[in-house]
């Protein structure tokens, strides 16, 4: 992580009437693997628009490798991948004419950077000949990588790329950016899968199109400084209530299926936890005090923000 | 340069790719051309004149037997007759009613003067006035026989007149096909290129290709013209095609020089692609594109010389159609092959495309951003 790779500072951009993104700023290394963390219409993509140069911020300013993403977006759009939400390549190309499209515009050609894009291309080229249109949905985001890395870019810009994908071909998919990564390619992706998070180099918790923290995922996760436990019952929405009304709850969400409780204070144990839940009726239980995961930290910024 | 062989080459791939576009583009324009140039014709060959014969008299019988002989006329009779004249023009079982009063020929015989009564059905204005000046005709030649049979022996001075004698260029036979078809190929082609530029850049919106394409390196214009050429020569193509149909199938002349006429279509669809293009970037849709295409189309269309003379609109309407380009088109395509006028004679048309053709390519080029 020497120099930075992308810069933003004070990004704005709002639509009529929304703030999509409100004073954004943040610089990320070079061949580092950031990643944006947020709900849907966190303005995420209305941030990489911005980035990539097909949206113009209102005020503040960004550059990539040290190229302003407006007076120099020509020059930034030769060195950057860019894989949007939605699958945007040609439907009625086949998978082997899209690449060959792609490498041939920005001026190179398949054979020249096909080591980037083998790992991945190997998986779809058995169906080389097939319209892009008919792929699966994995296969569709392994193609969309493919084009968007056939330049060697410098930066590669990947909105939701797990968005609708299996859970195989998520994993699968993470693999592939670990060995980019590798490369020395600098990726921005942004997710709002909280488990991928912890994959990333840094993360950036955003919402409301402000950034709430960035740090290392462990850090944010180690910084938390207050107790969670992981409670079961069988009566999971009570439990929920029950524990609402218990001293010193700060929060209780629900987790799969079990209610991960956060205290304000270090003084309470699983013991006293159970007592009180076992006097509210409830059976079955099992209190664990457990690390806090990176959701946990989340949902604590984004309520005590509010 | 490159950059736009290998968009070319995309979009010739996209294009032969859909197999339902092939015959819209090629086979249709064909079937139409055939359709409309037999079906579109402003010839009167059978006008239903129905004569009303109160006088039933030797004069009044030569009269209605020189209708009988005109081949431009079903003739339907209705003598001795006083039903309510009009009843045959309401139902529409007849164009135009001839009435020839019960005095017919002791009027003419004692008076010399009479007067017959001719009722046409004139909603349709240019028809009527048709069917009027043809039965007039009928009738003056009537009355020169009637003057020749019965004045001239006792008056020879009386029959001085003045004759006309002519003959119709360019199209001898006054054959209506001849001047139907290059108009009607003009219409085509400006159909498909409209709609094929037209829905093309918004498709990519639609779709979100636009996205992937814009962050790429690609400049505007190779991008349009990337876009554009493929187009020009589907739409040339289609010109060629047509012209062959209408040598082989309507025998139209083409007595000019047909690079010449070649020459002025390329100008002309980059007008009028340039036009579907504007109409592209403009739209978010492909709905919203086609309809905005087809209320252009509507009103160029009609007001392009096809059908009516430019000449006999109003002048606030002739002004507006020095900025109608398929106007400009079908005087060239005429004035090319009907009369075979050279590159001087439609030297103010072509200007006036080229001119057009800038106005709307550069208007595309400028509203077409990749940055919003």
């Amino acid at each position: 992580m020497e120099k930075n790779a992308v810069i933003a500072e004070n990004l704005s951009k709002s639509f009529k009437k929304v703030n999509a993104v409100k004073s954004v700023s943040f610089g990320i290394g070079k061949g580092e693997l950031f990643g944006f963390i947020g709900p849907d219409g966190a303005g995420k993509s209305t941030l990489f628009r911005m980035l990539v140069t097909l949206l113009l911020p209102d005020e503040g300013k960004a550059s990539i490798s040290g190229l302003d993403v407006v007076s120099d977006f020509r020059k930034v759009r030769n060195i950057l991948g860019y894989m949007p939400g939605k699958f945007s390549l040609y439907q009625d190309l086949t998978v082997e004419q899209n690449l060959n499209f792609y490498a041939t515009i920005f001026g190179t050609t398949v054979k020249e950077n096909y080591h980037l894009i083998k790992d991945i291309y190997v998986q779809i080229e058995p169906f080389k000949n097939r319209l892009a249109g008919n792929l699966s949905g994995g296969m569709k985001q392994k193609l969309a990588l493919s084009c968007a890395l056939i330049h060697k870019p410098e930066v590669l810009v990947l909105d939701e790329p797990t968005t609708g994908v299996d859970a195989v071909s998520r994993k699968e998919f993470w693999e592939m950016l670990g060995r980019l990564k590798h490369e020395g390619i600098t990726i921005l992706v942004s997710t709002p899968y909280m488990d991928e998070a912890i994959l990333c180099d840094r993360v950036a918790l955003i919402q409301d199109g402000s950034i709430l923290r960035i740090d290392k995922p462990d850090e944010i996760t180690k910084s938390f400084g207050k107790p969670v436990f992981a409670v079961k019952s069988d009566r999971t929405h009570d439990l929920i209530l029950d524990l609402k009304s218990f001293r010193g709850v700060e929060a209780a969400n629900l987790f799969g299926n079990q209610v991960h409780v956060v205290m304000n204070n270090s003084d309470v144990d699983a013991g006293q936890i159970t007592t009180f839940l076992k006097e509210k009726g409830q059976t079955s239980l099992d209190v664990r005090e457990i690390e806090a995961g990176i959701e946990d930290c989340f949902i604590d910024l984004m309520i005590n923000k509010s | 340069m490159n950059t736009i062989l290998f968009i070319l080459q995309k979009e010739f791939l996209q294009v032969f790719r859909n197999k339902n576009m092939l015959p819209i583009i090629f086979l249709l324009p064909v079937v139409q051309l055939i359709i409309l140039v037999n079906a579109a014709t402003f010839e009167m060959k059978s006008i239903r004149l129905q004569i009303n014969d109160y006088d039933n008299s030797g004069i009044s019988r030569q009269l209605i037997s020189k209708f009988q002989g005109s081949p431009f006329y079903n003739i339907t009779q209705a003598a001795y007759t006083s039903l309510d004249p009009e009843s045959s023009l309401k139902k529409g079982n007849c164009d135009a009613i001839l009435e020839l009063p019960h005095d017919l020929e002791k009027d003419l015989r004692t008076k010399g003067v009479v007067k017959v009564q001719l009722i046409i059905n004139a909603i349709n204005g240019t028809s009527g006035g048709l069917t009027y000046a043809y039965t007039a005709s009928v009738i003056q030649d009537f009355n020169g026989i009637l003057i020749n049979e019965q004045i001239r022996p006792q008056n020879p001075d009386k029959s001085r007149t003045i004759a006309t004698t002519h003959s119709f260029w360019y199209n001898p036979e006054l054959n209506y096909k001849t001047f139907m078809v290059p108009g009607i190929l003009v219409l085509l082609i400006t159909v498909i290129s409209l709609l094929l530029s037209g829905m093309n850049i918004v498709r990519e919106k639609e779709i979100g290709t636009i996205e992937q394409i814009n962050v790429t390196p690609i400049k505007k214009y190779q991008f349009i013209i990337g876009k554009l050429l493929p187009f020009l020569i589907i739409a040339l193509g289609e010109l060629a095609i047509g012209l062959t149909i209408g040598k082989l199938l309507f025998n139209i002349p083409m007595v000019g020089s047909l690079p010449l006429v070649f020459g002025v279509a390329a100008i002309y669809i980059s007008c009028i692609l340039g036009l579907g293009l504007l109409i592209s970037t403009m739209t978010d849709t492909q709905q919203q594109a086609m309809f905005v295409s087809f209320f252009i189309m509507i009103v160029i269309i009609l007001m392009s010389g096809l059908f009516t003379a430019v000449e006999n609109m109003p002048h606030w309407a002739q002004v507006m159609d020095l900025f109608n380009p398929i106007a400009h088109f079908i005087k060239v395509m005429r004035m090319v092959l009907l009369k075979g006028s050279g590159f001087n004679q439609i030297l103010t048309e072509i200007y006036y495309l080229t001119g057009l053709s800038f106005l709307t390519l550069g208007l595309a080029t400028w509203r077409y951003r990749k940055t919003s």
